[in-house]
């Protein structure tokens, strides 16, 4: 077990080099010298710029002082926003994006697992049928319409909840963002959790069990819930990328100060620095998920374990 | 008393494309401590015949008829009724021991949980217990076999574990089927020697589900010869193997390759069995049936009692004194 | 009797959603030359059940109507999509005035911006589609037919790609070389390739040990003849119904961008753009949302019933 888990650090971190190499000559390859485009740069950060990026040195000791100061953790200064720096702008929003994440990632887990066993369990009742025609449509539909038309529903015609802010985290506010986030992971998971659950209740191994005379309540909690969870497992990955990536909407629609909103900012204000470091502090979190994912899945799976 | 009696047992399965009957009218009974072989091309309604007296069946399964086993009715109980028989009085080994084991869980715990359950021994009795009867299956280092999987393990020795599984509680009757089917032909055998072996020691009724007619011969006391999920041919394995009385049994029997006699070719009954969902009228066989009379298109021939409690469905008799292979059918 | 027994299974990798995992499947049964059933091809077969399912036809049919709507609709209408019409600003929709879907705020009219935004969604998500397929096909039928080591290393390398967040990729890209929808139609299909990439290595792995392969190498025909005239023409039917599972990918791909306001520019538009305008007034002018918003939604609900019936129609689980 412990070799696999180094086997697969070994592979994440290679991952996250290649990221970051490829973000940083996909600037250098970006028109014009990465910063004197066409767009207007206070001489103060300019000047920063220049001795923050070496400019004067050949191509791959620039990329060597990156990821030195990288690795110290330095993101550099911001190119738009000229008293901040990167770090600081990550350091104010990071919690609200994680706030927000982490709690819109649980209840995509616990909603998604809930649902598609209790639709599995009850195949072909109405209740299975709820789930499976609510799932259909959470797949369907993108975060961008599921957010708004939330609001149009809980906040303007209800006036339940507020349309939007972040009100130092109050949870009335968190409500819809969570619930508009994690909604198609809730409806995807429903999914796979519900066709994993029946094929390993259709297994043989769970027909001993019950030639065994065990109780239904044990044989799935004891026998089919671990195997029916592998394929969930394998998906938090792709979920928690998705999930990540919707919040780049679902905190532009609500207005929350997170790491999104500078995502998209920074886009549209072509803020070099701000976006490639929240591109590699996304990508390394993805990378650092997704290995923490597989090694959650070889220790259900002793095949794998074993095997590798 | 019986142990088990089945009367009528009828199997039938609802599908998009009409009703299939699995199984039709099957009568047997089965004393403490005796094997009953079913014997059957696959698909002739063995495996059904078992799950359905095991409360196994898929969800689209219609049972009609009785199976009473120690004079309960065992085909009507809810799945909380079932559960205290199963494992206990019933138990069952499969065809597949490499995917009939939880490859998630440990072999030790799903030993242990039988008795845990059942006989609401502690984990570390329940240990000992399963420790004590994985020796009884001959399983080196038992101990140390406990803490492993599945996958760890050779499809010989699963199937080991597997009838430890099925030994626990010491059962009075073992439904095995087709237990060696999935395993090499060495480990087959050393596989049906330890259930002969256990049958005396636990004193187990038996019902081997097969279509080796070897493994009848070698270990059952009554065999039931099955064709489209119908009795063919009912007795013990004596007389069904000395003086077979079904066409369907003669060519079973005419099929099994010998030493004896050498170079010729190997005698097969030609065709195929027949599509169950579209059955012909009359009898099953008489496509096949060497022996087929107007009469067998029109009706089913019924399953009629003769000789010394001995069954058969067919209006054909021998009239020539049978041979020992029962060749004379496919030569 | 087989399909009758309880069914045994083991548990496989669901990542991938449905339709995807029936694509492979199918083809790998043409792969291993199952070609022929009972006198049916297996295409016929996959037709057949196709063409039987209801809702995969209906969506079939919703799909041409609004296709055409989207080639011919702004042709109808007295509009262009960047005309201002100073009488009617943010206008409901009316039969009098022409404007059938209303106004945008700036009076701009709302039909013919949807129906344009709709022809920007289609074509990305065409465009991208065929990048996808070309880059896809040939890493592929590359890694595949190759084998051993570079086999290896390539699909690693898929493995190492699959696992990165591909909208901030695109995004960052769209920061460092501005906003532009050619960049977008490549950045899309460029990150959509890998599942292409891997089915298309897995068939030729398996086409690679048939006969007319073989006597293609035996005959010396050098690495790329054999990938370009015996295996790509061969993989082309897989690929191309995968693709079309590709499609409605890319049409979000592009909406998210465009809502977020980081795809086409204005006074160009797209469904993503719209849906965006109309969220922002969607209290006052509750049309500017919903239309947009219909299209994009009956679209991709399309697209979802097509792929499922495909996925019935390659991979019949119950039959």
């Amino acid at each position: 077990m412990f070799i696999f888990i180094l086997k697969r650090i070994g592979v994440a971190i290679p991952t996250l080099f290649i990221l970051v190499l490829l973000s940083f000559f996909l600037m250098q390859m970006a028109p014009g010298s990465p910063f004197t485009g066409d767009f207007n740069m206070p001489p103060e950060i300019l000047a920063n710029l220049e001795a923050k990026y070496h400019l004067d040195k050949p191509l791959w000791q620039q990329f060597a002082y990156y990821l030195k100061d990288l690795l110290q953790g330095d993101l550099g200064p911001s190119f738009k926003y000229k008293d901040y720096t990167v770090n600081e702008l990550v350091a104010q929003s990071f919690p609200v994006s994680l706030t927000i994440g982490s709690l819109a990632f649980l209840f995509t887990v616990i909603v998604g697992v809930g649902l598609g066993t209790l639709a599995a369990l009850k195949q072909n009742s109405w209740i299975d049928y709820t789930v499976m025609t609510f799932s259909m449509v959470g797949v369907v539909l993108p975060s961008f319409v599921i957010a708004p038309l939330m609001v149009l529903i809980f906040s303007i015609s209800l006036k339940w909840l507020p349309a939007g802010g972040w009100n130092d985290g109050s949870w009335q506010n968190m409500i819809l963002p969570v619930a508009a986030m994690g909604i198609l992971y809730v409806a995807a998971i429903a999914r796979i959790m519900r066709s994993s659950m029946i094929e390993t209740l259709n297994s043989n191994f769970i027909r001993t069990a019950r030639a065994k005379g065990l109780p239904r309540h044990h044989i799935i909690l004891k026998h089919a819930l671990k195997p029916s969870l592998l394929p969930v497992v394998s998906y938090l990955g792709p979920a928690f990328v998705g999930i990540i990536t919707g919040s780049v909407v679902i905190e532009t629609v609500f207005g929350l100060p997170g790491m999104g909103q500078h995502f998209v900012n920074g886009a549209l204000n072509r803020d070099y620095s701000l976006v490639l470091g929240l591109t590699i502090i996304i990508g390394s979190l993805t990378i650092l998920f997704t290995a923490i994912v597989d090694i959650l899945y070889g220790l259900i799976d002793p095949k794998i374990r074993v095997g590798s | 008393m019986q142990l088990l009696d089945v009367d009528n047992l009828r199997v039938k399965f609802t599908t998009p494309d009409g009703d299939v009957t699995a199984v039709n009218n099957m009568t047997f009974s089965l004393n403490a401590g005796e094997t009953l072989g079913l014997v059957g091309e696959s698909g002739s309604g063995k495996s059904q015949t078992a799950f359905a007296l095991m409360g196994l069946l898929a969800k689209n399964g219609i049972i009609e008829g009785s199976a009473k086993f120690e004079g309960q009715d065992i085909l009507s109980l809810s799945e909380a009724e079932l559960n205290r028989i199963r494992a206990q009085k019933i138990s069952m080994i499969f065809q597949d021991p490499m995917t009939s084991l939880n490859p998630y869980m440990k072999v030790g715990p799903q030993l242990m949980e039988v008795l845990q359950l059942h006989k609401g021994m502690s984990k570390k009795e329940a240990f000992e217990e399963s420790v004590k009867m994985l020796d009884a299956v001959k399983m080196p280092e038992a101990r140390k076999r406990m803490s492993m999987y599945p996958h760890e393990f050779s499809g010989g020795m699963r199937q080991r574990v597997m009838i430890a599984m099925a030994l626990l509680c010491r059962p009075k009757l073992l439904i095995a089927d087709e237990p060696t089917t999935a395993l090499d032909v060495t480990v087959q055998a050393q596989i049906m020697e330890l259930l002969n072996e256990l049958k005396t020691e636990f004193n187990t009724a038996i019902i081997m589900i097969t279509h080796d007619l070897g493994v009848v011969a070698g270990i059952c006391d009554k065999v039931l010869v099955m064709y489209a999920g119908r009795t063919m041919e009912y007795g013990t394995t004596n007389e069904v193997f000395y003086d077979p009385r079904h066409p369907y049994s003669r060519g079973l029997l005419g099929a099994i390759p010998r030493l004896d006699t050498e170079g010729e070719t190997l005698p097969t009954i030609p065709g195929n069995p027949p599509n169950l969902l579209s059955l012909p009228q009359g009898c099953p066989f008489q496509e096949r049936c060497p022996h087929v009379i107007p009469r067998c298109q029109q009706e089913a021939a019924p399953l009629e009692n003769f000789g010394d409690g001995r069954q058969k469905a067919c209006f054909w008799t021998p009239d020539t004194p049978v041979n020992t292979s029962g060749r004379e059918v496919a030569a | 009797m087989a399909s009758i027994s309880l069914k045994s299974g083991t548990v496989n990798n669901m990542v991938k959603n449905e339709s995807h995992k029936a694509v492979e499947n199918f083809s790998e049964q043409l792969a291993n030359g199952r070609l022929e059933i009972e006198g049916r091809s297996l295409w016929a077969d996959a037709r057949r059940r196709f063409l039987n399912n209801k809702a995969a036809v209906a969506s079939m049919m919703v799909l041409a109507a609004v296709t055409l709507l989207i080639i011919f609709g702004p042709m109808a209408s007295q509009f262009s999509y960047e005309e201002i019409d100073w009488a009617n600003m943010a206008a409901p929709p009316s039969m009098e005035t022409g404007h059938f879907f209303g106004t945008d705020h700036l009076g701009r009219d709302l039909f013919v911006r949807t129906l344009e935004g709709g022809r920007i969604s289609f074509m990305v998500g065409a465009l991208g589609a065929l990048v996808a397929v070309i880059i896809g096909t040939i890493y592929g039928a590359m890694a595949g037919f190759l084998g051993g080591r570079v086999d290896n290393l390539m699909m690693r390398a898929l493995e190492i790609l699959q696992s990165f967040p591909f909208m901030f990729l695109v995004i960052l890209m769209i920061t460092f070389f501005g906003r532009s929808i050619l960049l977008i139609f490549i950045a899309i299909g460029a990150v959509s390739w890998l599942d292409m990439a891997r089915i298309v290595r897995g068939q030729t792995l398996s086409l690679k040990s048939k006969e007319f392969v073989e006597a293609a190498i035996i005959s010396g025909a050098n690495s790329s003849q054999i990938i370009f005239r015996h295996l790509i023409p061969n993989l082309l039917g897989i690929v191309v119904v995968y693709a079309s599972l590709l499609v409605p990918g890319m049409i979000l791909f592009e909406s998210f961008l465009s809502f977020l306001g980081l795809g086409v520019q204005e006074p160009m538009t797209s469904w993503g753009a719209l849906v965006n305008e109309g969220a922002i007034s969607m209290e006052v002018a509750i049309w500017q949302l919903a239309f947009p918003t219909a299209f994009l939604v009956i679209t991709l609900f399309c697209f979802n019933f097509i792929g499922d019936g495909l996925r019935d129609a390659l991979d019949p689980k119950d039959r």
